[in-house]
């Protein structure tokens, strides 16, 4: 038999080393052709009677193996495959596993004491979903010490269930307890906490493991795993029907509640599969958890997310929007201008990535405070044992603060983050352009001014492009990447490597007044205020934006970004496009009581909508009511919802009807990963899809008339609408 | 279709619900058994003539598991042939027990029945019988499950009642409880517990506290503060299916709300000609019985909208009603049926309930409606309804008539 994925030998004592080594791939994934060749050389092994046992080990230097390749369960929903097809399907990766534990033994036979050849594993790295999960089907665990061993099911993560044996072996090693955690938080372990919570058995030198792996074959020839022997316990207790574990139950169901409000229904069936197959066979416990995972698969909501959060992220992690005629740019050294909040981040995100920063301010005492947000960071990694002392020195040591332009003659690359005022830029550009290599590329981070307009004051326009991070820079995984009219391919490139190299996510966006996220979210955060004006219940609002899958509630998010700054961009704004295109509204009113009149401009000066006593937790503002009474008819939860819902989903529309981003894979990560709009839903463009173009087009018709002409459709999707279009055209 | 008679309601009383409670070394088929003997030897009772036995018990298991109802029929050396059942609506037990003998009486399935519970909640503990409703997470998430004492709390959050009304309300059913007893208000229903030598060891309520004042629950910290605000975080669940509400404000203790006890009860039914042939007196008629399901989350709520259908298939209305009798499972229960349904304190729970004298979780049903026709018959009033609010958002009530 000859393999393309694998390989494998059989040295003197009779044990095979099985290798998968996916061609011309940097690391091993469960694609269709290794899991048709590693169920054809299971067999083999089981029917070869000169094989007495087998270790599985990695070709790659990577790692061990990273999971399934998720583009093989796409665009199953929509006359794709049946239900029986696809539990087919998810069972078939369970029977194979099942086939080589059990060497084709029934369970009976197994009870009764029937044992099977040995299965070995040798983890040389990451091994990650279905990666791990043919380790807990193999009878020994061996993984290298190396620090890259990563053992975890991240399914959960993209709106999937470990559905390879991940929710029923892991509960029979390591405890329920302990199985919900690592099934539903995607974490992965590393060897030591895997070997101490059972789920591995041995850790060994990084070279050695396959010897390891052998020794322990040619000693125990025959073998059956802990769940085929008659007297099975679960560790910790005896399955859910064991009343110590009602309360690990109840626990972890409402766990899963407050952390998901409902919207992640991957979690909800990974708790499901874990207890209901605990009170059953293993056989039955697998059948229950292929059953579950096939209705994943059959969701739209579970494709959605697996094409924005993992496929489309990946994609444009990669560089799927760089420019393909231009080489790889080498950037080592970054000058970052301005060491405000915003630069000081961008320097920290900067030197974690390895490059070296030249943080420039007006005196170099600015420049130090900068660099001291980057020192602060990480102490607190190192007091929480996540940095050590050594390298966060290392990575402070990249970071040079000057007053000096000359120190930045050398860098590959400039981002600006000074003041937002185009006086004060203009002349940053200046005193740069005049040290800087001519080949290299200015980045500006403005948020508010159109980059067009800036590279006017740059003598290489071409040269010039927008890169715009949010705030906090450390946590926020979104970069807006504004090309100007005149930019080059080199700029487009440089800026994607760029954000590739610290790890962010990145979309292109046009250049307009607020790009892409600064054009959604106002509107959102308005029409919450909006309710407040009206008399809308405020804990209402909140909990119905978390209801919808928003990780914070709008009132709480303009807390956050300030009044101050909501004020300050609607007056610039209206100034800008004058009182008749943006006329006065009653949230201008709510925006002035709280800055001008309250003092209350934000969480940070004041307060705003909320309180926040020190020590304690925020609580909604009392006085609230006393400007803004609550009308005695409050909107149901669903009308809350809709108005929340559709104050994002037709801005977003706008903005991929006008340019503003140019695909809906880009507007749906945009809003993920710039506002966090609800993750489950994929996106609003994936969402718009979900819920049906015309079912979208007739609800915003419907609240245009009820609460304004902002709620209108743009028009190019109410052609969709009639011609029974949709935004994401068929694979 | 037949009337139903009440002829005879018998409880024990209720012991403490631990380890050191006095009735802790009463088996619960000896509680039940000595109800059942003393219904027996009260009405010289013939028992060929009972055709059933309904017991109502939460925790079916262990001792209390197997048909604890025929169990008991066989110890109490009743007629082999008047047979038993157990059943369990939860909190409601007792009186869905009753409801259900007084069913089979009208429907002519039986003469005569008894319809009661029992719970010995200090040997087999709340919970022990598990169940879906907690320990399966498609349940538990499909039904945003949270445990009563955090519905109790969601209770008075949304309604209104703060610690100072739950505690005002506890103190009240406390001073109402010893009162009943100073005036042996429930001499009429309680029979001592016996031991195995045949020697009394209870024949008082064992929590009541009648020196129980504002200042002492005052004392007393929240019990559901930590597993609302901390860890799993029950609050959230709660405003998930009440977003209207910013936070749960947690005022029940233990001072406010049920004791946990040990206790058994039984009220005697029948038709009207079994009554005359065995020359039993009827003392009052089940008038109107119902049960019904609401929002489980809140859980709590169930005995208003019970109360409503009730009254509305027996064609009544609140004013027909002379005395309330509703379980006091907490103090906010209480309160917010008093303020939805319009009542005054003076009409309810007027003996006080189980904030005072505890909640044997199968028994209590039969319990109130025992203690509400004793108070009928010593005020010289009518009519009564009792009501428990039940786990899963039920409620269950019954309207007696005095003959």
């Amino acid at each position: 038999m000859s393999y393309e994925t694998l390989s494998f030998e059989v040295d003197g004592d009779g044990i095979a080393l099985l290798t998968i080594d996916l061609p011309g791939q940097s690391m091993n994934v469960w694609n269709q052709q290794l899991t048709e060749e590693f169920k054809k050389a299971v067999d083999e092994i089981l029917a070869d009677e000169k094989i007495v046992g087998t270790v599985i080990t990695s070709g790659k230097d990577s790692g061990f193996l990273a999971g399934a390749d998720l583009r093989m369960l796409g665009s199953q929903t929509q006359g794709g495959p049946t239900t029986a097809e696809i539990f087919e399907g998810a069972i078939g990766m369970n029977n194979m596993f099942r086939r080589m534990e059990t060497g084709g033994h029934t369970a009976k036979e197994l009870a009764k004491g029937a044992t099977t050849k040995p299965f070995a594993v040798a983890i040389n790295g990451l091994a990650l979903g279905g990666g791990l999960e043919v380790c807990l089907a193999s009878h020994y665990r061996v993984a290298s010490d190396s620090p890259k061993v990563q053992l975890g099911l991240p399914e959960a993560l993209v709106g999937l269930l470990p559905g390879a044996g991940g929710t029923q072996r892991t509960p029979r090693l390591i405890g329920m307890q302990n199985a919900m955690m690592l099934c539903t938080s995607g974490r992965p372990m590393k060897a030591d906490e895997a070997l101490s919570k059972g789920l591995i058995h041995e850790i060994a030198p990084h070279d050695q493991i396959v010897a390891k792996a052998k020794e322990w074959v040619k000693a125990n020839p025959k073998v059956r795993q802990p769940w085929d022997e008659k007297k099975f316990k679960f560790p910790g207790g005896q399955g859910a029907m064991d009343p110590r574990v009602v309360p690990i139950l109840a626990g972890s169901a409402a766990m899963s509640q407050v952390q998901t409000w409902h919207n992640m229904p991957q979690i909800d069936k990974i708790l499901s599969c874990i207890y209901e197959g605990s009170i059953v066979p293993i056989e039955t416990a697998l059948r229950i958890e292929s059953k579950y995972f096939t209705t994943l698969i059959q969701s739209a909501q579970t494709q959605n997310m697996i094409r924005s959060l993992f496929v489309n992220k990946q994609a444009a992690e990669k560089g799927a929007k760089r420019p393909k005629n231009v080489e790889a740019t080498t950037i080592n050294k970054v000058a970052v201008l301005g060491a405000g909040m915003m630069g000081a981040g961008i320097a920290y995100v900067t030197a974690k990535a390895g490059m070296e920063v030249v943080l420039l301010d007006r005196e170099v005492a600015y420049a130090e405070k900068g660099k001291d947000y980057s020192r602060k960071l990480n102490d607190k990694g190192v007091s929480r044992g996540k940095l050590s002392k050594e390298k966060s020195e290392e990575m402070l040591s990249r970071i040079t603060p000057t007053e000096n332009y000359d120190d930045i003659a050398d860098v590959d690359l400039v981002i600006e983050a000074v003041f937002e005022d185009p006086g004060i830029k203009a002349d940053v550009i200046k005193k740069t352009e005049a040290v800087i290599g001519k080949d290299k590329i200015f980045a500006s981070n403005t948020s508010t001014l159109p980059i067009t307009g800036l590279a006017k004051h740059s003598e290489r326009a071409d040269q010039f492009i927008g890169i715009h991070f949010f705030s906090p820079v450390d946590k926020m995984p979104l970069v807006e990447i504004i090309p100007g009219e005149e930019s080059n391919d080199l700029s487009l490139a440089t800026a994607l490597d760029y954000v590739k190299k610290i790890k962010k996510t990145p979309i292109v966006v046009k250049d307009t007044r607020g790009f892409y996220t600064n054009r959604v979210v106002p509107p959102y955060c308005n029409e919450a205020m909006l309710m407040v004006t009206e008399g809308v219940n405020p804990a209402l609002i909140d909990n119905c934006a978390r209801i919808l899958g928003m990780p914070v509630g709008p009132l709480a998010l303009v807390d956050e970004t300030s009044q101050e700054l909501g004020l300050r961009i609607s007056k610039a704004t209206r100034e800008e496009l004058g009182e008749e295109a943006m006329p006065r509204g009653p949230v201008d009113d709510l925006l002035e009581l709280f800055v001008e009149k309250l003092g209350r401009k934000g969480r940070k000066s004041g307060g705003g909508f909320y309180e926040y006593p020190e020590g304690g937790k925020k609580h909604l503002w009392q006085g609230l009511e006393e400007h803004y009474p609550l009308a005695d008819n409050q909107p149901s939860q669903e009308e809350v919802i809709e108005r929340l819902l559709y104050s994002q989903l037709v801005p977003a529309a706008q903005c991929f009807h006008d340019g503003v981003v140019f695909d809906p894979e880009s507007a749906d990560l945009g809003a993920i990963f710039g506002w966090g709009f609800a993750p489950w839903t994929g996106g609003p463009m994936s969402h718009i899809d979900t819920i049906g173009m015309e079912e979208f087009v007739r609800t915003a018709e419907r609240l245009a008339q009820q609460h304004g002409s902002r709620f209108a459709p743009p028009p190019s999707f109410r052609d969709m609408a009639e011609k029974g279009e949709k935004l994401y055209k068929a694979a | 279709m037949a009337e139903a008679y009440i002829y005879d309601a018998v409880r024990t009383p209720r012991g403490k619900g631990k380890s050191d409670g006095t009735l802790h070394e009463i088996t619960p088929v000896h509680l039940a058994t000595q109800v059942l003997e003393a219904i027996r030897d009260r009405n010289n009772l013939d028992t060929e003539n009972v055709d059933d036995v309904i017991l109502g018990c939460v925790s079916p298991v262990g001792e209390q598991g197997a048909d604890i109802a025929r169990v008991a029929v066989l110890q109490a050396d009743y007629a082999q042939s008047t047979a038993g059942v157990q059943i369990n609506r939860f909190c409601a037990s007792g009186l869905e027990a009753t409801n259900m003998a007084a069913a089979k009486v009208m429907s002519g399935e039986a003469d005569m029945a008894i319809g009661g519970g029992v719970e010995s909640m200090s040997r087999v503990p709340m919970g022990s019988d598990g169940g879906a409703m907690v320990s399966d997470p498609a349940v538990a998430i499909k039904n945003y499950f949270v445990p009563q004492g955090i519905s109790a709390d969601v209770i008075a959050t949304k309604y209104g009642f703060s610690r100072d009304d739950v505690d005002s309300y506890a103190v009240e059913s406390q001073k109402r409880a010893a009162k009943s007893w100073e005036e042996n208000r429930f001499e009429k229903s309680v029979v001592p517990v016996k031991d195995v030598m045949g020697e009394v060891i209870l024949s008082h309520d064992e929590t009541v506290r009648p020196d129980t004042d504002m200042q002492s629950l005052g004392a007393l910290n929240p019990s559901f503060a930590m597993m609302g605000e901390g860890m799993p975080g029950f609050d959230t669940i709660a405003i998930q299916r009440y977003p209207e509400l910013e936070k749960v404000h947690h005022v029940h203790h233990a001072g406010n709300s049920s004791g946990i006890v040990d206790g058994a009860a039984g009220i005697l039914i029948g038709t009207k000609e079994i009554g005359e042939k065995l020359g039993l007196t009827p003392r009052a008629k089940i008038r109107a019985m119902a049960s019904t399901g609401s929002e489980p989350t809140i859980m709590l709520t169930g005995p208003e909208f019970v109360t409503q259908k009730l009254l509305k298939r027996a064609g009544m209305d609140k004013k027909d009603i002379d005395l309330w009798e509703l379980n006091e499972a907490f103090a906010s229960v209480v309160l917010r049926y008093m303020q939805a349904l319009d009542l005054d304190h003076n009409e309810i729970n007027v003996c006080g309930g189980a904030i005072a004298m505890g909640h044997p979780l199968g028994a209590t049903g039969a319990m109130i409606l025992g203690t509400v026709l004793d108070e009928l018959e010593r005020t010289g009033k009518e009519t009564a309804l009792a009501t428990l609010c039940v786990g899963g958002g039920m409620g269950t009530a019954t309207v007696i008539e005095r003959v």
